[in-house]
């Protein structure tokens, strides 16, 4: 089974560290990360720059909002991982996708760092259950 | 069990919004802070035995709130005549939780925190103490280091700026949307003379070094709270931007490093793409201010791999533009720096020329047109404005800057001559 694990923390916290904290933080964390992908289980990782600096389209309106997606009523349901010469490129993917599917928003969030971590099995590349039911 | 750490980087993030809503319903900045020093002792015994509050904000405005409450009420049993004035603006505190907890309330109230600090008739040798001991809760011992004062002159200037900001009276009704953007305004400038109190600080004076951080700390406390703001993002990134260079621009022996010469690869990366998808988010509101302007400058150099790749015909262009938001000499003297690498020094110099007098006593301008001169071979009239630039140095460190860059250009010169 694939999981996501989803980081949150008090950002206005997190932002305030300075640099020593914020590597003395990343070094203990990176012990943790070489164990699991050591192990093979450790994908990619992502620290994503702060929530001021996130871009929202609301799909059906197509209202580009500063900020990120505040609603509490809607819950996050994926992400995808992009790579874009700037914001209007982006806006333009997220924008397509939601033609494809109309309803709720887009976060569009800096990347900070990314790890890419240990490859994937095939397997994991599609849904696994239903990889596995189509090779039966 | 929680940290200790935890518990104090919590604090530290919660101060400016804390004690300002405990300064709205006490309406004195003594009382605000002394509500939230108490908030934060009740804090590290609570916390540790029972864990963080979801909130933490909240928790400690509310238990500021209460606390206080139980001063005044202590003491009113004490004394036969309570302050009527004073019970009175207690009165909304049985208000439920909720409302405090509206974030456009939380905006007003750190807004007029910060702006209360930034009284005009305040110097800026107060506004930035002032606001660093109130909003960022600095020490005045930290604040006395980072100034160069001792911690009684520096607690003297604070009490009397203090005092200055009572007599004059603040607004506390919300304020209508002129008056927002105007506070704003002045805010965003008392943020950014604190960034420059840190950046202009030598490679060893670290207490003052520390102002940066902070200042960008109240860059993101603002962008949080006016997220469609391309000026404030502007604001932001341009900090960051400036201050990814930070550990490239002081070499061993603390000397100040040209940009040209600075190791790009000591450049923080993640202030840079920070900095940048600010910019790239501001840009979208096609609506140019002068902070922006300036962040876009900065980027032009953070892209650069190499000082030989930058975009000097970009920067050109938006140093004009920055002439036209913000008409001065020394924009035109910065924009003629990046016309020397498009047009030629002669250009450059003809921009700079009718600037002698305005600027006679800026060692930059001599320095910078010192510079031009010898490019283009005039070397006696280069050495008289690099004589001046000398003589007009603030500070050692500045002496020394024009010097390298005198000496060095005189060597290249003389290695063309012998070409």
């Amino acid at each position: 089974m694939m999981y996501a694990v989803l980081c949150y923390n008090n950002e206005e916290m997190v932002c305030g560290w300075s640099k020593e904290q914020d590597d003395a933080v990343m070094a203990a964390l990176s012990t943790v990360h070489d164990k699991w992908e050591t192990a093979g289980k450790l994908k990619p990782s992502i620290r994503l720059l702060p929530t001021s600096a996130a871009t929202t389209l609301h799909k059906q309106k197509d209202l580009v909002v500063d900020g990120p997606y505040a609603e509490t009523k809607e819950a996050l349901l994926g992400f995808y991982i992009i790579d874009v010469d700037n914001l209007e490129e982006g806006l333009t993917f997220a924008r397509e996708l939601g033609r494809a599917n109309p309803g709720g928003a887009y976060e569009l969030r800096p990347i900070q760092l990314y790890l890419p971590g240990s490859p994937i099995a095939g397997a994991y590349a599609t849904d696994r259950g239903y990889a596995g039911e189509k090779a039966k | 069990m929680i940290e200790p750490g935890w518990i104090e980087a919590a604090l530290t993030a919660s101060r400016p919004q804390a004690v300002a809503a405990l300064l709205r319903y006490f309406r004195d900045l003594d009382a605000a802070e002394e509500a939230y020093q108490e908030a934060c002792l009740r804090a590290l015994k609570n916390w540790t035995i029972n864990g963080p509050p979801r909130d933490p904000t909240a928790w400690l405005i509310m238990v500021g709130r209460n606390a206080a409450l139980d001063q005044v009420r202590k003491r009113s049993r004490q004394a036969p005549m309570p302050d009527e004035a004073q019970v009175s603006d207690l009165e909304d505190v049985e208000t439920p939780m909720a409302e405090r907890l509206d974030d456009s309330q939380y905006r007003d109230d750190v807004l007029r925190l910060m702006f209360i600090c930034c009284h005009p008739d305040l110097p800026a040798t107060q506004q930035i103490p002032l606001a660093l001991r109130i909003v960022s809760g600095l020490s005045v011992k930290q604040i006395a280091r980072a100034f160069l004062v001792s911690e009684a002159a520096m607690e003297q200037r604070i009490t009397r700026a203090k005092a200055k900001v009572a007599e004059a009276g603040v607004a506390f009704e919300t304020p209508g949307p002129v008056e927002r953007s105007e506070r704003l305004g002045v805010v965003m400038q008392m943020v950014y003379l604190v960034f420059n109190e840190g950046y202009s600080a030598g490679p060893k004076d670290d207490a003052r070094a520390e102002l940066a951080d902070e200042a960008i700390r109240l860059g993101r406390l603002l962008l949080r709270m006016f997220q469609a703001e391309p000026e404030v993002m502007g604001l932001l990134a341009l900090m960051l931007l400036q201050h990814s260079r930070n550990a490239a621009r002081f070499d061993a022996s603390g000397e100040a490093v040209l940009l040209e010469d600075q190791d790009r690869s000591k450049w923080r990366a993640s202030l840079i793409q920070e900095g940048l998808a600010l910019i790239d988010k501001a840009m979208r509101h096609r609506k140019t201010g002068a902070y922006l302007v300036q962040a876009a400058i900065a980027a032009l150099h953070a892209r650069a791999r190499t000082f030989e790749e930058t975009d000097w015909s970009g920067i050109d262009a938006l140093y004009a533009t920055l002439e036209r938001l913000q008409p001065s000499p020394v924009v035109t003297l910065n924009r003629a720096v990046a016309v020397s690498k498009t047009k030629g020094p002669q250009a450059a110099l003809d921009m700079i020329e009718p600037l002698s007098d305005r600027l006679s006593g800026y060692f930059h301008f001599h320095g910078a047109r010192g510079g031009l001169l010898l490019m283009l071979g005039k070397s006696r009239e280069a050495r008289e404005s690099f004589d001046r630039a000398i003589a007009l140095a603030n500070t050692a460190a500045e002496a020394a800057h024009i010097r390298m860059h005198i000496d060095r250009l005189i060597a290249e010169s003389e290695r063309a001559k012998q070409a």
